[in-house]
């Protein structure tokens, strides 16, 4: 596995960003005419970098990930990425009809992948996730822990340069989550990869991310970003960790607080 | 992964840690026993049907109904059936209709898949005929003995088109239920997997459909297999053969009740065998593997 990653290590020289996102704007067709979701937003993810979007309900952060990922297009302004992103939703989103190693098989088998090498492949990544000896599982016999690992892994069989994730942790019990991010992180060093992250849980923002970006509601704006500089390993625990959270969680409030005033 | 492991080094924690959260939260399912299939499973059905046979016998031994025109003893049913299958007549009757209904209902099979598909993504043909295709499966599928004789003679095409107009409708509807009820959430896992347009029916949709298209299936085989045994016995001719519904007929024209009654018996016992064998196992394996069978 060592040379696949290496490889995917070694690709990001040619493109600048992993995403760019250059004043985009988004309404949708609502019951009071146009609505808009999200205003002017321009954010570049660097190859390799992890950001993570936060926001309240109603900042339309999944509309820009699925702007993004190319499941929607914007009413105004671009976004670009180097190919096309791989996306993991809050829900598993496995096919019960195939196997954890089939799924992770067919996302090979529609990038072409040969057909000798796609078993091998999807052994390796399900290693990547620790779930070895996975493979011939049905979906209904993995905890919810492991279908997301499974979904994990299977959105990294795109290889692309770029990971969305759409809230992948929200479903989770505490304990499974935290495991989790110390998954993803292991997972995102070692691979390279740009991640894209959508959350509305502060802690996870800012143990996982190198940026953390805010997004106010109604239309979605970019209020604040910050840079999180707290050193890996971090813990959900950390003072530093701690820290920041209660200033973006007070921030956020705020924001929050905008909406009941009128 | 040596060259470009930069993680810290807790991996045994974080592996082990995951490892035990894999086996607390992992379900595990066992295969109940056979002894538990045979009580629970096989059992009841049999008690029943032996209790229909007690009451039936019953019937006639206290001569509650004493004429063996309107209700003949179940060994007179017996002896009828035990005699076709001395004079080798038996399994001739049944494989007559049972290849009639099966070779109906594959025809079915290849027209309906692709209708259904068709109604599934055009919306303008689903606008049209999807309305007629529903209120089809509504329509008596006796109905169109008549017009099929006439258009027809009295032939097994004449059958075969009498089966397809009462299994094409069902099988069609099952698929475009199936297709109905995909997930979006699937469709857009699909497309950013990269399986759009044909892969993404190929390999998402009609996959993801299985189940709505197998409830169908069983559905068009009861649909062809009554359809066919109307067209039996209104249509009986004797360069036709005797399939299961002549033989009902000829009893009738007989006054043989015990030949009518071993008819009923055969087709019934032929069209639960047929869903027994080959659609009930079908729908369970489907249902199985999805995890939508949720064992009592």
């Amino acid at each position: 596995m060592a040379t696949t990653l290496a490889k995917a290590a070694d690709g990001t020289q040619s493109a600048t960003h992993a995403a760019r996102i250059e004043h985009v704007s988004k309404s949708f067709a609502g019951p009071a005419g146009q609505q808009l979701v999200l205003d002017d937003i321009s954010l570049d993810v660097a190859p390799g970098e992890f950001v993570t979007l936060l926001g309240a309900s109603g900042c339309g952060k999944s509309t820009l990930l699925n702007l993004v990922a190319g499941l929607d297009r914007p009413t105004a302004g671009a976004v670009t990425t180097d190919g096309r992103p791989a996306l993991m939703f809050q829900e598993h989103a496995l096919f019960p009809w195939l196997t954890a190693g089939k799924n992770i098989e067919l996302a090979l088998k529609l990038r072409g992948t040969p057909k000798n090498e796609r078993r091998e492949r999807a052994e390796q990544l399900l290693e990547l996730v620790r779930l070895g000896g996975a493979h011939g599982k049905r979906v209904h016999e993995l905890s919810g822990g492991m279908r997301q690992r499974v979904a994990l892994a299977r959105a990294l069989a795109q290889e692309s340069r770029l990971l969305l994730m759409d809230e992948p942790f929200a479903a989770l019990d505490a304990i499974t989550r935290d495991v989790l991010h110390d998954e993803l992180t292991r997972i995102w060093r070692e691979t390279g990869l740009s991640v894209l992250f959508v959350t509305h849980n502060v802690r996870e923002a800012v143990r996982l991310a190198q940026r953390v970006v805010l997004l106010s509601s109604r239309p979605g704006r970019i209020a604040r970003q910050w840079t999180v500089d707290i050193p890996h390993p971090r813990r959900i625990e950390d003072t530093a960790v701690a820290e920041l959270s209660v200033e973006i969680t007070e921030q956020l409030r705020g924001e929050i607080r905008r909406h009941g005033q009128h | 992964m040596a060259s470009t492991d930069t993680t810290p080094k807790d991996p045994g924690d974080l592996a082990g840690l995951e490892a035990g959260l894999d086996a607390l939260e992992t379900v595990q399912t066992t295969r109940k026993p056979l002894r538990h299939t045979l009580t629970q499973k096989v059992l009841p059905p049999v008690v029943a049907v032996a209790l229909v046979l007690a009451v039936w016998q019953s019937l006639i031994t206290f001569k509650i109904v004493d004429d063996p025109t309107k209700l003949p003893a179940p060994a007179d049913v017996w002896g009828v059936l035990e005699k076709a299958w001395l004079q080798g007549e038996l399994l001739g009757y049944i494989w007559t209709s049972v290849s009639r209904g099966l070779l109906g209902f594959c025809l079915a099979l290849l027209i309906a898949t692709p209708l259904g598909l068709l109604l599934a993504r055009v919306k303008l043909i689903r606008a049209a005929i999807g309305p007629i295709l529903s209120g089809l499966q509504s329509l008596p599928s006796v109905a169109w003995v008549p017009p099929a004789v006439i258009w027809l003679g009295l032939n097994n095409q004449m059958m075969y088109a009498v089966i397809l107009l009462g299994a094409v409708p069902s099988i069609a509807n099952g698929l475009l239920s199936g297709v109905d009820q995909v997930p979006p959430l699937f469709q857009r896992a699909g497309r950013t997997l990269g399986a759009t347009g044909i892969k993404g029916t190929w390999h998402i949709t009609l996959p993801a459909a299985l189940p709505g298209y197998v409830a169908g299936l069983k559905q068009g085989w009861a649909f062809s297999w009554r359809s066919l045994m109307a067209a039996e016995i209104i249509a009986s001719f004797p360069d036709l053969g005797v399939g299961l519904g002549q033989l009902l007929e000829n009893g009738r024209n007989a006054s043989d009740m015990a030949m009518v009654f071993e008819a009923i018996l055969l087709i019934l016992t032929v069209g639960i065998a047929i869903d027994l064998l080959i659609f009930s196992p079908l729908e369970r394996r489907v249902l199985r593997t999805r995890g939508l069978l949720v064992k009592s």
